[in-house]
């Protein structure tokens, strides 16, 4: 384990009624979240490998947490998102260099493909900030059914020299989604767009 | 009849509070049901009866609480309860947890014994303590702050914790979130002794 993690917490959330409305399947979100201690907190570091590291570590850990959390197999993930909030002692790119060089390959061999882009947000904050996880369909950006979000919060992190990674997955799009644009069926998982 | 709207669980496992890793890691999980609140925006009088109508999902509740912990019913060890009302409810109709939210954690950890009215020395079942709870009416993303004590003393000072639980999103004006924690042991770096585990005799749900 690269990465010195504090806390792991995992959450899943089912919507079964909207607006009075059954949904079934009850569409299922799931977000993985691990509080990390920030190697490079306090100073600055030109160089950002050891949080690069740590990204691609968590990439699979946390990926595999939602698939697990979910119930389903690789296969079944349809959406996907990441984010990172960056305790006062970092800086925004501590974020960045987590999230954008190496997490993406174990994280798609945790839901299986992955053609699109990973969404994602990051921000410096404190004890409870909350980060809205972008999530998006996983092998094709345009369908319009999976754009979503969401939240991401520990109640007691990110101290100062820490960093909330968050991770999440999706075996299903918005309940009632029916904005039309791209259907998933439609798809064909190739260029990442559609 | 309930009408369930949203099941959210949330499951943590704490390394270290940044004193020496704990040989086993904590772990806590909540479980969330969002109902939709049958007395919203009126004051009812009758409503004790819909505390029998909220027992199965006390019980389904608990279960998946369970699972989502992930260890063996006889690994619990503290346990909690609370309710979020939404803006077109009272508290009351959050205190309509207390029966079957308690009924369904203490099924699942088998009071079995206790039931029956086997009240001979020593430990009779699990789930002895009363069950601690908060209550509010709240708005979308309120967050609660769930107690959290020893299933069987409720002095049990190591076991003397919370958890805050959040939904985002929830409780809708016309909805009830109805919560349940339990916890796999004590707080993570506890050292402020009193009663311990070990120390527990008289099995009355206190010491």
């Amino acid at each position: 384990m690269i990465a010195a993690i504090r806390k792991l917490i995992v959450q899943v959330d089912e919507t079964h009624i909207e607006m009075g409305r059954p949904i079934a399947p009850a569409t299922r979100r799931a977000v993985a979240i691990a509080v990390i201690a920030n190697p490079c907190a306090g100073r600055y570091s030109d160089n950002l490998d050891e949080l690069t590291a740590i990204g691609e570590e968590l990439g699979g850990l946390l990926g595999a947490k939602c698939v697990e959390a979910l119930g389903i197999r690789p296969d079944q993930a349809q959406s996907y998102g990441k984010a990172a909030i960056v305790g006062e002692a970092g800086e925004l790119e501590h974020a960045a260099a987590i999230l954008h060089p190496k997490m993406g390959a174990p994280l798609r061999r945790a839901v299986s493909k992955g053609a699109a882009l990973v969404p994602s947000s990051k921000k410096m904050g404190g004890l409870g900030t909350a980060i809205d996880v972008p999530l998006g369909h996983k092998d094709a950006a345009f369908v319009r059914s999976h754009f979503d979000a969401i939240e991401a919060r520990v109640s007691d992190a990110p101290r100062a020299n820490e960093i909330v990674v968050a991770i999440a997955v999706t075996d299903s799009g918005r309940p009632l989604a029916r904005v039309g644009g791209l259907q998933p069926h439609e798809i064909k998982g190739e260029d990442g767009l559609r | 009849m309930i009408e369930l709207r949203r099941v959210f669980t949330h499951v943590e496992c704490i390394f270290h509070e940044f004193g020496p890793p704990a040989a086993k890691p904590l772990r806590r999980a909540a479980a969330i049901a969002l109902i939709t609140n049958p007395f919203a925006g009126r004051f009812e009088q009758q409503i004790a009866l819909f505390m029998d109508d909220l027992k199965p999902l006390g019980l389904e509740l608990a279960k998946r609480l369970l699972a989502v912990l992930d260890v063996a019913a006889s690994e619990v060890q503290g346990y909690g309860k609370a309710a979020i009302v939404g803006a077109s409810g009272e508290s009351e109709h959050g205190a309509l947890w207390h029966v079957p939210g308690g009924y369904g954690m203490r099924e699942v950890l088998g009071w079995q014994a206790a039931r029956e009215g086997n009240s001979g020395q020593g430990q009779r079942s699990n789930g002895l303590a009363i069950v601690p709870s908060t209550n509010k009416v709240g708005a979308p993303g309120t967050p609660i702050d769930v107690p959290i004590t020893h299933i069987n003393a409720s002095y049990v000072r190591s076991h003397l914790d919370a958890i805050e639980v959040r939904v985002p999103g929830a409780p809708r004006p016309d909805e009830i979130a109805f919560i349940l924690v339990m916890s796999a042991g004590a707080r993570i770096h506890e050292r402020i002794g009193g009663l311990r585990v070990e120390q527990i005799s008289r099995w009355d749900g206190q010491r």
